[in-house]
């Protein structure tokens, strides 16, 4: 990481990958699971389809968001482009 | 007058929680620009998170949403993924790179970025528009609790929720509105949990909505007696919504919650960008906590309402304390159509005995858990909470539009920053009166009206703040063909659609989720147009360098 703009570029390219990583567990319990492909069989009492719809996809929203945002503290600080405190 | 021991308590939850908020407001007054647009940047990550959560919760999400579930079974949820899915986007694709370039407004980030005024004002009139339709719902919404609880007129009920609006955006602005609405987060949440949990532990011996809905074999227990009136199953998918519809309604929701002026400048008022991350992530899961409780309250309140009252013989149901209270107000309607003294409830409109609101289903659930007469009154003071933390968030939207992005930036750039402050307080005090003013004449197409809103956030701003972001060869041209191009398909067609009588001639998609087609227009416009002219100017592809890490937040602040 000696030329600066290499560093920056490698940083932007592995932010990228982790949003798209992100997006697309996103798109998968959301569009996927409850829209496109409803499954029928139970997860608790409920049919998965609809757990998926009205419970499970809202619980992984939350994850993905503080899962990104531990990430990038680590990304942030290993191409030293980390806010001062 | 006489009132009843509920209407007391909830006179005395609305004095308490109101005087909070006057004393919140005042408190936290501001004397600068920076203070009034942004809250000098200065909130901690969680608070903001409860603040949006508030801002983002509206009178409907409070009040209808639930019921809304409740009648429209699986497909509910597109609004339980639409209204939550598209914190995703904002946390991973716009909100830090937002906080990074760490200007006031929406618009100002627009207009820089694609280095044009036409493209602010466009924005800037375009944040109006989608603040001003949602904000006259809210003012309605304070109005309806009002008269529903206290037998106050709505007229009155909107006069009061604006002038406790008025004061604490006029003298705290954005940060007197932020802490405001922290306490509103927290009046408004435990409004819905207690009944929520009480109903919850009356059914199922389980208080965890979350739980007893997944464990409990409540809604296995309505979908058989769906079966037996005649519906179709409660957990069967896509009964009142095609599955295309369902696929385009929640992303267009998504999209344009990620695309809402008043969402996105709360990530503004953190400190940093790493602030603006983890902020989302509080904030999302500030809602889920009432999302993830809204579709058990609404199972649960629907088995416990068929049950109560079908078969039950009508004379019987009317000795019910609740039946006859919400029989008065007309939101419930019982009437034995074919004499037989029995109730009945049927998917045929013409031959059920039981007719149900679904604002009823919130409202309600207090007293058919048979809670005591201040839970009830502690729901109404919810109500209100979402309703008057949304609308001072759209208010301080449309007042800085004017103030920052079209009189500061526009027309007189010279001024003080006493001037500027000055007329920020008065546009969003003429803003309050103008939301009021269509709180108590309310214009007879709200419904098509929020439809507007999102699909206008979802085609307009949406895609040019993520190619301004992550493609730095979008340019002044493409943005705004794009920008015009997936305004007027998706206003056209809305209109057309709903005032017109046009048939929803693109594979029967409806108003509601044309903004997704409007969405990739844009986006497909954007980049054809930008490839085939000019590339943006050298100083604007640094910025966009500078945008994408996190480093010199602090320093980069508002000129």
């Amino acid at each position: 990481m000696s030329d600066p703009k290499q560093a920056r570029e490698a940083y932007w390219k592995k932010n990228r990958s982790l949003i798209t990583t992100l997006l697309l567990i996103w798109a998968v319990v959301s569009f996927g699971l409850a829209i496109l492909f409803p499954m029928t069989f139970n997860i608790g009492k409920l049919p998965a389809g609809f757990w998926w719809a009205q419970q499970g996809s809202m619980f992984v929203f939350v994850i993905l968001i503080f899962v990104y945002a531990w990430r990038m503290d680590k990304i942030d600080r290993e191409y030293d482009v980390h806010e001062e405190e | 007058m006489d009132f009843t021991n509920t209407q007391l308590w909830t006179f005395a939850f609305v004095i308490i929680t109101f005087g909070a908020y006057l004393w919140i407001g005042y408190s936290n007054r501001v004397r600068d620009t920076k203070g009034f647009y942004v809250a000098g940047q200065g909130v901690p990550p969680v608070f903001n998170g409860m603040a949006t959560a508030a801002d983002w919760m509206s009178a409907a999400s409070f009040i209808s949403m639930a019921g809304l579930i409740s009648f429209m079974g699986y497909d509910g949820a597109v609004y339980l993924m639409g209204w939550t899915g598209g914190y995703v986007l904002l946390a991973l694709l716009l909100a830090p790179y937002l906080r990074k370039f760490g200007q006031y407004t929406v618009p100002d980030f627009v207009g820089e970025r694609y280095y044009s005024r036409l493209a602010r004002v466009v924005a800037a009139i375009c944040a109006v528009f989608v603040s001003l339709t949602y904000v006259t719902g809210q003012m309605r919404g304070v109005g309806v609790v009002f008269s529903r609880f206290l037998g106050v007129s709505i007229t009155w009920g909107v006069i009061i929720g604006m002038a406790i609006v008025a004061f604490f955006a006029v003298v705290g602005g954005m940060k007197g509105i932020t802490w405001t609405q922290v306490a509103q987060y927290a009046v408004l949440i435990v409004a819905f949990l207690i009944p929520a949990i009480a109903i919850s532990a009356k059914l199922t011996g389980n208080p965890i909505p979350q739980l007893s809905f997944t464990f409990s074999d409540i809604t296995q227990k309505l979908n058989q007696i769906q079966i037996d009136l005649g519906f179709a199953e409660y957990t069967a998918p896509f009964q009142s919504l095609s599955k295309l519809n369902v696929f385009c309604i929640a992303m267009a929701l998504m999209v344009g919650t990620a695309g809402l002026p008043h969402v996105i400048v709360r990530f503004y008022t953190v400190p940093s960008v790493r602030a603006a991350r983890y902020s989302a992530g509080w904030a999302l899961l500030f809602i889920a906590i009432l999302y993830t409780t809204a579709p058990a309250l609404a199972a649960f309140a629907r088995y416990n309402l068929i049950n109560t009252l079908h078969g039950t013989p009508i004379e019987q149901a009317r000795q019910l304390e609740w039946v006859q209270s919400w029989e008065k107000t007309g939101l419930l309607t019982l009437t034995d159509k074919n004499g037989d003294g029995k109730l009945e409830m049927s998917p045929d409109a013409a031959l059920s005995e039981i007719k149900i609101d679904r604002d009823i289903i919130v409202l309600s659930t207090p007293e058919v858990a048979g809670l005591a007469p201040w839970v009830i009154a502690l729901v109404a003071a919810g109500g209100l909470a979402a309703a008057l933390s949304t609308a001072a968030g759209l208010l301080l939207v449309i007042s800085s539009s004017f103030s920052h992005d079209v009189y500061a930036k526009l027309i007189n750039p010279k001024a003080s920053e006493e001037k500027k402050l000055l007329v920020g307080r008065v546009t969003i005090f003429f803003a309050v009166c103008v939301a009021g003013f269509f709180g108590i004449h309310p214009p007879g197409f709200v419904a098509e009206v929020v439809a507007f809103a999102f699909g206008l956030a979802a085609a307009s701003f949406f895609p040019i703040i993520l190619l301004g972001i992550f493609d730095k060869r979008t340019n002044r041209q493409g943005a705004i063909a794009g920008m015009v191009v997936g305004i007027v398909f998706t206003a056209a067609y809305i209109i057309g659609n709903r005032f017109f009588g046009m048939p929803a001639f693109l594979f029967g998609i409806s108003a509601q989720g044309i903004g997704t087609v409007g969405m990739v227009l844009n986006l497909v416009v954007t980049l054809v147009v930008s490839r085939i002219t000019p590339p943006p100017p050298e100083e604007i592809q640094e910025m966009v360098e500078n945008v994408r890490v996190p480093r010199g937040a602090g320093t980069a602040q508002a000129h």
